[in-house]
């Protein structure tokens, strides 16, 4: 690239080559504020462009020239305070020296003044709008490992598993098994209790055992007897009711026999159960009636009864 | 029947202070006594009356909360006993790290104001630029308007919040300038001393 004094310039103040404006602001024949500092610029700017290399020697000559020019001219646009002072007279100029150095001087005292009072002052709050608060202090953070960071990305980006409804449907045993049960249990014994007999299992299971007692009573098969509200359900054979206030009247089934699984309390009801034998010694008037509720054929029952208690 | 004449016992001016009271908690910035009393529709004497009593109900080891005379108002601070408990609660952005030239900046803004940057340049010898912008940042001093003729620089002023920060009741509390430093004869007597020693 060629010099950058020879770069060629079309101002409005000026028009010719970079080397030849510098000598004439220099020798004070032009005015640097009347020079268009942006225009050079542009002018080096396009030049510079015209031209693949970058010719950095070049450029640098150009900030040095072009910040030269700036200053001057700056210096051109202000009044000159130091001209102002070579003006003035050795005494007049040691006079201002001291006016300010004076002026200075106190302000510096004041600045100390009002340090001393800041100081003094340090206690008293008050309040300035919304109160500044303090600022938290800050958490520092464990130190952290970029793998385990991974891993727990990872782990948030799988696919959340599969929630399980599996408690949400019941299910439900089916009735004839416990229909089936039912029967079975009564095959075995006379009678049983219901709540003993399904206590082990699930409320569910209980239910559908609740419904299989219904189906079974309905169809004759069971006989329900419950004392109170509340109180155990008994399950007993249809035709193992001879206490039953309802049996028709003169139809006396046999006499139950004793049923040890059962664990049945003796007395009440159940005193019936007990085998004749071992019956403590009635009262004729009692055998009596036990004859007339009893036995379809007194006469028969009686001899025996009387037989065994002689 | 009659009955003889009773005056009113309450107090009128202590109601007043009562109102006072309120206004000056309510307030964030001092309160002047006409602010006072045009808030308290009542006469300034009578405001007097009533910062008078609150001054002496609100003073330091009385009270937690003092009232104190300031920037030209009243307004309420902390007591100094408290200062320590503050000071763990609320920082004190204004004051930090206030720089030497910071304060020499603010002291010819306190006394010369309002004064432009130029102004502050030319006596401190070096430029304020970033002196004047944490002042200004920290609210210390604010515009005042600018130099006459065109393109004037900006000038500043101290404000209320200076005063406040350095206990000032105005500005005029703070000491006379004819006070501080030499005078410019004993300057120039100085600086003639060193002259002949030189040359001597």
């Amino acid at each position: 690239m060629a010099a950058v004094r020879e770069l060629e310039l079309d101002l409005d103040a000026f028009e010719g080559p970079f080397d030849l404006l510098l000598t004439l602001l220099l020798k004070e024949e032009l005015e640097p504020a009347e020079i268009d500092m942006a225009a050079i610029v542009v002018a080096f700017v396009e030049r510079l462009a015209e031209r693949d290399e970058l010719d950095l020697e070049a450029c640098g000559e150009f900030l040095v020239l072009i910040a030269a020019l700036l200053e001057l001219k700056a210096r051109a646009l202000f009044p000159d305070e130091e001209a102002e002072l070579d003006e003035l007279e050795p005494e007049e100029a040691a006079e201002e020296l001291a006016r300010r150095l004076a002026e200075y001087r106190q302000m510096k005292e004041a600045a100390a003044w009002l340090a001393d009072r800041l100081a003094g002052e340090r206690d008293r709050y008050f309040r300035v709008g919304p109160a500044p608060i303090a600022p938290r202090p800050e958490r520092k953070l464990a130190p952290q490992d970029p793998q385990q960071l991974a891993a727990t990305l990872r782990l948030l980006a799988e696919p959340p598993p599969q929630v399980s409804l599996a408690h949400m449907s019941l299910r439900f045993p089916p009735v004839s098994q416990f229909l089936e049960r039912f029967r079975a249990v009564l095959r075995r014994r006379r009678r049983f209790d219901f709540d003993a007999e399904v206590g082990s299992l699930s409320r569910v299971d209980q239910a559908v055992a609740f419904l299989a007692l219904l189906e079974l009573c309905k169809a004759g098969e069971i006989a329900l007897d419950q004392a109170a509200p509340f109180s155990p359900i008994r399950v007993s054979r249809p035709t193992a009711r001879p206490w039953s206030a309802s049996a028709p009247a003169g139809q006396s089934p046999a006499p139950p026999l004793p049923d040890a699984a059962d664990g049945a309390p003796a007395g009440g009801p159940y005193s019936h159960t007990v085998p004749p034998a071992y019956a403590p010694p009635a009262t004729p008037q009692e055998r009596a009636d036990e004859r007339e509720q009893e036995s379809p054929n007194p006469s028969e029952r009686t001899s025996e009864w009387i037989a065994r208690s002689a | 029947m009659d009955r003889p004449l009773r005056l009113i016992t309450a107090n009128p001016v202590d109601q007043l202070a009562r109102t006072v009271e309120a206004l000056l908690v309510v307030a964030s910035a001092p309160l002047s006594v006409e602010e006072l009393a045009q808030a308290a529709d009542d006469d300034p004497e009578r405001i007097e009356l009533a910062l008078g009593l609150l001054s002496d109900r609100f003073r330091e080891g009385r009270s937690g909360i003092v009232l104190e005379h300031v920037a030209g108002g009243y307004a309420y601070r902390a007591s100094r006993e408290a200062a320590a408990a503050c000071e763990r609660l609320f920082e004190r952005p204004v004051e930090r790290g206030l720089s030497q030239a910071a304060l020499e900046t603010l002291s010819i803004v306190a006394y010369l104001g309002p004064c432009s940057r130029p102004e502050i340049a030319r006596i401190r010898g070096v430029a304020a630029d970033s002196a004047v912008a944490g002042l200004l940042e920290r609210g210390l001093i604010a515009e005042a308007g600018r130099d006459d003729g065109a393109g004037g620089a900006v000038r500043y002023r101290t404000t209320p919040l200076f005063e406040r920060v350095f206990g000032l009741e105005s500005a005029a509390a703070l000491p006379r300038l004819d006070d501080l430093g030499d005078s410019a004869a004993e300057i120039r007597e100085r600086l003639h001393s060193v002259a002949v020693g030189k040359t001597a």
